[in-house]
């Protein structure tokens, strides 16, 4: 039975879920407790995650597998690479994507590449859940989305849940899986309430989900952009365009079937992607449906992202970076050939 | 007359003869892999262990098939002295589908996993965070398992060392860092590229013991791992040794060397590390001179071996190019 819960409640669930079931599961983190070492905390946290995402997690399954770590992300993410891969399945958390600079070897060149490299003699059950996304006002170190970045390395798999019933499903299974996942959290999300299933719940990898059907126009979301797109599509309906949104999930493994099928039913496809365009995964739809399903279009593929800049501070200029209502629908506008009034 | 204490010390006779071996089978499987490297026989490029053997087997020698070593791009000798297949090993140099890891990784990526051989490295470094890892998988399971983490002076200047040696510090995992110093990072000393003295002064800064060791001496590697060993198995945290050593060739084969003076050069080949084992095996009575020399011929016709079967053996087949990518992963999951 599903009950509300937030983004973040669902993916403490499906840590907590998958802890209990297999004693090999293990969390690492900075401040995933936090107060390691402080006498009074030792069976309590003083943050339980700098959001408080894994609150709880320590007083119910103690210090031993709730690990506090220093500032040292190329130290520990290593360190749960290598853990996977001689026995223990952790989930290490780094804080923000945007971390990824100073650990990015240990995924990229060790863990991404032991299966291959070795001859596919060793797994590696590594999940590394990270914070992305703009519209935080956290500006250009901790606001970025960086998944088309590990999108294109092979060996690690790659999942940004926009909902708080995906997040939980697809984490269960990312901590279950053989193959390091990369599991991107939208930090905006957080507060998300949505109906999510209780218990042992699991989403595949490589299977996108139509958050709403329609027959006049594609909008492929990812993450948090899922929603924006979900609003235009409301929008839409009421001047009698149907959009149908789809939304990946699984960026690593993509589900190509669902989208080309969806373009071949509607003729039209927009992305919206809150990343940067360049070698993105806006392109990187826009290119499949453009090589497998050129002969659906009946117009030109549109990739509403944002512009090719770090992300700025001042919220007036944030706003301006993300994709928006206004950006999508001028796009909807062109492609379908009509004057819609705007949101 | 030796007194007790000495006869403690010195090397037991099954373990000397064991560490004989492995110092030659190393030696003259690098001897070797130079000499078919220069014929062009061997795709890529090569980065060998000669004059380095005392380093790796003194450790090893205290070490299971089921305790852990990480490596780095300079791995073949670790790979022996932690009972790899040589066959599997050279077919894997050739890039054979016999190889240990189907001949898709080659020199630098050797692995195997169920000899506790956790994958040669082709980044400087980059062994360091991951021999933590697998300390931390035996601390959360409780077994005694003991991971040895080899790296060379170069990597002594990288973030991953400070990262690696403080988390092993604060959470006392059983690892034993050992800092193989022959002097140059690539093409540059030493004295140029690390601030310290010694790489096991760095020690201080994590509060954990470090040693400097002759690395040429494997009687002196030996006691030093020993201890190091026993201390991580005891739970009582890593150790760094320094082991001062001498790679016999360049950074990789082809290297002109132009960095080495000619009596440097000269005066290290005297001090060969498998000439100084001999003369400490025979001095002390472990072995005769008729063993060693019976070992050798073995080796050598086990070198002879693994380089037919590696000539023999057939390259991978054209599907591998695509498999061994993911335990599991749709067909059709993103231009795959």
């Amino acid at each position: 039975m599903g009950r509300t819960i937030s983004f973040s409640e669902a993916i403490r669930e499906a840590m907590e879920v998958a802890m209990s079931k297999n004693p090999d599961v293990i969390l690492m983190g900075e401040d995933v407790a936090g107060g390691g070492g402080v006498d009074h905390l030792q069976d309590d946290e003083a943050w339980g995650g700098v959001l408080g995402v894994t609150k709880g997690l320590v007083k119910k399954f103690g210090r031993k597998r709730v690990l506090d770590t220093p500032i040292s992300e190329a130290g520990y993410i290593g360190a749960a690479v290598s853990a996977a891969s001689t026995g223990l399945r952790p989930v290490a958390e780094l804080m923000f994507n945007d971390f990824m600079g100073v650990c990015f070897d240990q995924l990229l060149n060790q863990g991404a590449k032991f299966r291959y490299m070795f001859g596919g003699k060793v797994k590696t059950p590594v999940t590394i859940r990270t914070m992305h996304g703009a519209g935080f006002r956290a500006a250009a170190q901790h606001s970025q989305s960086l998944y088309p970045m590990f999108t294109s390395v092979p060996g690690l798999k790659v999942v940004v849940p926009s909902t708080p019933a995906d997040a939980k499903g697809l984490l269960l299974t990312a901590i279950e899986d053989d193959d390091p996942v990369i599991f991107f959290e939208d930090k905006t999300l957080y507060n998300l309430k949505g109906e999510v299933p209780e218990g042992e719940y699991r989403i595949p990898l490589g299977q996108a989900d139509m958050k709403r059907t329609g027959s006049d126009i594609t909008i492929v979301g990812i993450g948090k952009q899922v929603h924006t797109a979900l609003k235009v599509a409301d929008h839409l309906s009421k001047q009698g365009v149907e959009a149908e949104v789809v939304d990946p999930r699984s960026l690593s493994p993509l589900d190509n079937q669902t989208i080309l099928q969806s373009v071949e039913k509607t003729s039209r496809l927009i992305i919206v992607d809150e990343s940067n365009p360049r070698c993105s995964i806006a392109r990187d739809i826009a290119a499949l449906v453009a090589d497998q399903g050129f002969d659906y279009l009946d117009a030109p593929i549109k990739c509403i992202t944002a512009p090719h800049t770090p992300v700025p501070f001042s919220p007036t200029l944030e706003d301006l970076y993300l994709p928006s209502t206004e950006k999508i629908l001028s796009a909807a506008e062109e492609m379908i050939g009509e004057t819609l009034t705007t949101v | 007359m030796k007194s007790v204490e000495e006869k403690q010390n010195s090397i037991q006779q099954e373990q000397g003869l064991w560490m004989f071996r492995k110092m030659v089978q190393i030696r003259k499987f690098e001897d070797a892999v130079r000499e078919i490297f220069a014929r062009g026989d061997i795709p890529g490029f090569v980065h060998l262990y000669a004059g380095e053997e005392a380093v790796a087997v003194g450790v090893c020698a205290h070490l299971t098939d089921q305790d852990f070593i990480t490596s780095t791009h300079r791995g073949h000798g670790h790979c022996i002295a932690k009972e790899c297949d040589l066959k599997g090993m050279m077919a894997e140099i050739y890039g054979r589908a016999t190889g240990l890891c189907k001949g898709k990784g080659g020199s630098m990526h050797i692995a195997d996993f169920e000899k506790g051989m956790l994958g040669a490295n082709g980044i400087v470094g980059g062994g360091i965070p991951l021999a933590c890892g697998s300390a931390l998988t035996a601390k959360v399971k409780e077994t005694d398992q003991v991971t040895a983490c080899f790296f060379g002076d170069g990597a002594n200047n990288e973030g991953t060392f400070h990262e690696g040696l403080n988390l092993a510090a604060i959470w006392n995992l059983p690892v034993v860092f050992v800092a193989e110093n022959n002097g140059y990072g690539e093409a540059t000393p030493f004295h140029y590229a690390s601030s310290c003295t010694h790489i096991a002064d760095r020690a201080q800064a994590y509060n954990i013991p470090g040693v400097v060791v002759d690395g040429r001496d494997a009687v002196a590697v030996y006691h030093a791992a020993k201890e190091a060993v026993e201390r991580a198995k005891r739970g009582e945290g890593p150790t760094l040794i320094e082991c001062k050593t001498f790679r016999n060739y360049g950074h990789f084969e082809g290297d002109t060397q132009t960095y080495k003076t000619k009596e440097e050069r000269e005066s290290q080949a005297e001090k060969d590390v498998i000439q100084r084992f001999i003369q400490y095996l025979t001095d002390e009575g472990i072995a005769s001179k008729k063993d060693l020399d019976r070992i050798e011929n073995e080796v050598e016709r086990e070198v002879e071996e693994a380089i037919r079967f590696a000539e023999e053996s057939p390259f991978p087949s054209e599907n591998e190019l695509t498999t061994d990518v993911y335990v599991s992963y749709p067909t059709d999951g993103g231009g795959a």
